[in-house]
């Protein structure tokens, strides 16, 4: 109905107002202050957002800034909210929906535990070998690999290693960035 | 240029630079530093309130009369914890509020200290922003940014949290430089992006059936809001609606305002928001007391959205023409718009809709059946606005929360902004006396009546204590029901006339209690006794009570149900009103 209205200059477009849920991964520029990362979190559990996965680290120590990668899963509408309300908090910078705004990469990295002697021992190094997983630690009955990657690379590795003595699995959730010359 | 001083010289110091003249606080361990820093000087006045949530609804009152930051100063663990409601209700209603409190020494943060609490942690969700100041260098620049914060862009408030160690420390004190301030990831859009504005005249030139409904950011954008709110009603010719925090923008005594809209407004506000073709929101957020059932809101118009806060757009209803920018600033190059294409109003155009406007308004939706026995709440009302109409003084009307707020807000009329102080968003029953007091402090020879009711005004009678100790000469007009009558109201509505808990027992004497506290106490049970119990109260240079006994089981109305479009209001002479809301309307709130 409001299709015909929309170019009104810097101000938001409509987006389409669909119950289609879409997973996003949005990068968050903020102050690296005490209490940013509460301040985030608490504004979704509040606003009863989902959350997907969420990295923090420091990446600009000079200008004091961290930045957060969160993914959320959420219709069109809501995750212009999420935008919206996540830019509202005095301390972030920007928000960048990297998955609206095109070509990006996501990697993970995971450190991977697996047990076992034997046959199962050598098909572990072997599937490992095809991950192109490093051994960062090992014993006579384990293995601690590293594995890195799309979120999904990771999933398929670590149900290969289910039936060969998986012991735990720890992932750092994901970190993107978007392609190109451009900076956030 | 630097000035050594220690932290709580220098929270006086950045008070006293920013202008601040009264502070509303309350004393304890953790902020004795502060106390006695405030003890040696007289720049700023210090009122002592009887409980935390005092000093927060004190201060908003303070704030929304004056559109200065109202300011509080409270110590640690209770302290702040009792500020939270008020805190919450800042928030929810956008009043600029900057809130110190005290905190243990940093040395015994984290170690479940006396009176230690997480302030920073328990206030991050109903504050704008919040400091935890850790160390003396960085207390100047924390005190001038929080002013910054709470008074600009969408206002709010700011708690600065200080230990007591910090208010002990020696530093250096800088003044307020806005250069400096400017904060790196804050910066509120002020002016509306143009080519928006622009379309905005385009759909308002081409109108048919077009309606402002107003809100708050009117008030919140300063006088001259309402003064180009005003200008632009009168360049177009186009009706006027409000929301309950934006009355007084607009004036009740012009013949193109059509009262407050939304779950209590009028019929024909509402219906006119129902039947427009072309909506001018300006500083309203379609909160769902206005919209009732979203998917039949308002469904053939095209909307305009002006907005400080960008995440208010699109958040509840879809706008075709969403503007950000503070009001003032927008409705200004509105009113240079449109008189670059137009000198005439749509007089015209518009003229078919006026008519069916004047048709809604001779249904006379907040009309009621007077009686010669019993006072009428409305009738009260009514009587209470005449007189203080015929007071050379400027008026101003604070209220608690429920079924008197609603009929306050039908039945008081405003001509003036900042003079309408009630709680919109939080709801918070026990807001209307202590911000009564804020206003009275900042407006010494103003009139300044609290309407409430029994209920409410029991949450926070304390403060008669404050009002009697400063010879603040607040009126508390309460309208006497024994009822929660909203609560009661609604359990007609909902719950088969069953009233859990929702009537008062074993109430004060309310003229005994005014006295035990220094005031006066007036009862009136007698319509024709009213106008003169009311020029009494008036008349009487201090706080009053007034216990005014009214009809006990009349219903506000006309009502929006939850879950009903605004073409299906309830008008007044609707036999039972048990058996309109269906089992979806019951669930909602």
């Amino acid at each position: 109905m409001n299709a015909h209205l929309q170019p009104t200059g810097s101000a938001y477009f409509l987006t389409k107002d669909t119950q289609e849920i879409e997973r996003h991964t949005l990068s968050v520029l903020v102050d690296n202050e005490p209490g940013i990362l509460a301040r985030v979190v608490g504004l979704f559990s509040a606003r009863g957002y989902n959350i997907e996965s969420l990295t923090v680290s420091e990446t600009e120590h000079g200008r004091r800034l961290s930045r957060i990668t969160v993914v959320v899963i959420a219709t069109p509408k809501v995750l212009v909210q999420i935008k919206l309300q996540l830019e509202r908090l005095v301390p972030v910078h920007k928000v960048h929906d990297l998955t609206a705004e095109g070509a990006s990469l996501e990697r993970e990295l995971a450190l991977i535990k697996v047990a076992g002697s034997g046959d199962h021992r050598a098909e572990t190094l072997r599937l490992a070998d095809a991950f192109r997983a490093q051994i960062v630690d090992a014993s006579v009955e384990s293995f601690v690999f590293e594995v890195t990657g799309k979120p999904a690379k990771i999933d398929s590795f670590i149900a290969l290693m289910q039936p060969l003595g998986l012991v735990e699995v720890v992932r750092t959730g994901l970190a993107a960035i978007s392609r190109g010359p451009q900076g956030m | 240029m630097a000035e050594r001083m220690t932290g709580a010289e220098m929270v006086i110091q950045a008070l006293t630079d920013h202008g601040v003249e009264h502070i509303f606080g309350y004393p304890g361990g953790a902020a004795l530093p502060i106390y006695d820093a405030m003890f040696q000087q007289d720049a700023v006045q210090h009122i002592l309130v009887r409980h935390e949530q005092g000093a927060t609804h004190m201060a908003e009152g303070y704030a929304r009369s004056t559109g200065k930051p109202g300011v509080v100063l409270v110590t640690s663990g209770p302290g702040a914890t009792n500020a939270v409601t008020g805190l919450t209700d800042a928030l929810m209603d956008s009043i600029p509020m900057v809130c110190i409190t005290a905190q243990v020494p940093t040395t015994l943060i984290g170690t479940d200290a006396f009176q230690e609490c997480d302030t920073v942690g328990i206030t991050r969700s109903c504050t704008k922003y919040n400091y935890l100041v850790k160390r003396i260098e960085d207390l100047p620049r924390i005190m001038h940014e929080a002013f910054l914060i709470a008074t600009t862009g969408r206002p709010g408030p700011v708690v600065i949290d200080i230990p007591k160690d910090v208010q002990f420390a020696m530093g250096d004190y800088y003044k307020p430089d806005l250069d400096t301030l400017r904060h790196q990831s804050y910066r509120p859009q002020m002016d509306g992006d143009s080519a928006a504005i622009e379309a905005a005249v385009e759909l308002m030139l081409k109108a048919e059936r077009p309606i402002f409904y107003t809100g708050g950011g009117v008030i919140n954008a300063g006088p001259e809001a309402s003064e180009h709110l005003r200008e632009l009603a009168e360049l177009t010719g186009f009706p006027v609606t409000s929301t309950l925090m934006g009355l007084g923008a607009f004036p009740a005594s012009n013949p193109q305002w059509m009262g407050m809209l939304g779950m209590h407004g009028t019929y024909e506000a509402n219906l006119a928001m129902h039947d427009c073709d072309v909506m001018i929101n300006i500083g309203a957020r379609f909160d769902d007391r206005i919209t009732g059932r979203i998917d039949a809101f308002s469904p053939h118009s095209r909307k305009i959205h002006v907005d400080i806060d960008p995440s208010s757009i699109n958040k509840v209803v879809r706008v075709d023409v969403p503007i950000i920018g503070d009001c003032a600033r927008v409705l200004s190059e509105m009113v240079r718009v449109w008189r670059s294409r137009t000198n005439q109003p749509r007089t015209e155009a518009i003229a078919p809709w006026w008519k069916q406007i004047e048709k809604w308004r001779a249904v006379d939706s907040l009309g009621y059946k007077n009686s010669d026995t019993v006072i009428k709440p409305q009738y009260a009302i009514e009587r209470l606005y005449a007189a203080s109409k015929r007071q050379a003084k400027d008026v101003y009307i604070t209220t608690e929360v429920g079924q008197h707020q609603m009929w306050a807000a039908q039945h008081f009329h405003f001509d003036k902004p900042n003079h309408w102080m009630t709680s919109g968003g939080l709801g918070t029953m026990g807001y209307g006396l202590p911000a009564a007091v804020g206003v009275q402090v900042a407006h010494p020879d103003a009139l300044v009546i609290d309407i409430a009711g029994e209920a409410s005004v029991q949450m926070t009678m304390q403060e008669m204590s404050t009002a009697v100790q400063y010879r603040l000469p607040i009126k508390v007009f309460i309208l006497n029901n024994e009822r929660m009558g909203m609560v009661r109201q609604w359990q007609d509505l909902l719950h088969g006339s069953r009233y859990a808990h929702s009537y008062s027992e074993s109430l004060p004497d309310f003229v005994k209690l005014a006295e035990a506290y220094g005031g006066k106490g007036i009862r009136c049970d007698s319509p024709a006794a009213l106008d003169a119990a009311i020029e009494e109260m008036l008349d009487y240079d201090g706080p009053v009570l007034f216990d005014c006994i009214v009809e006990k089981d009349e219903n506000c109305l006309p009502m929006i149900p939850s879950g009903k479009p605004h073409n299906e209001i309830i008008l007044p002479d609707t036999a039972n009103i048990g058996d309109i809301i269906d089992e979806k309307g019951r669930q909602l709130v």
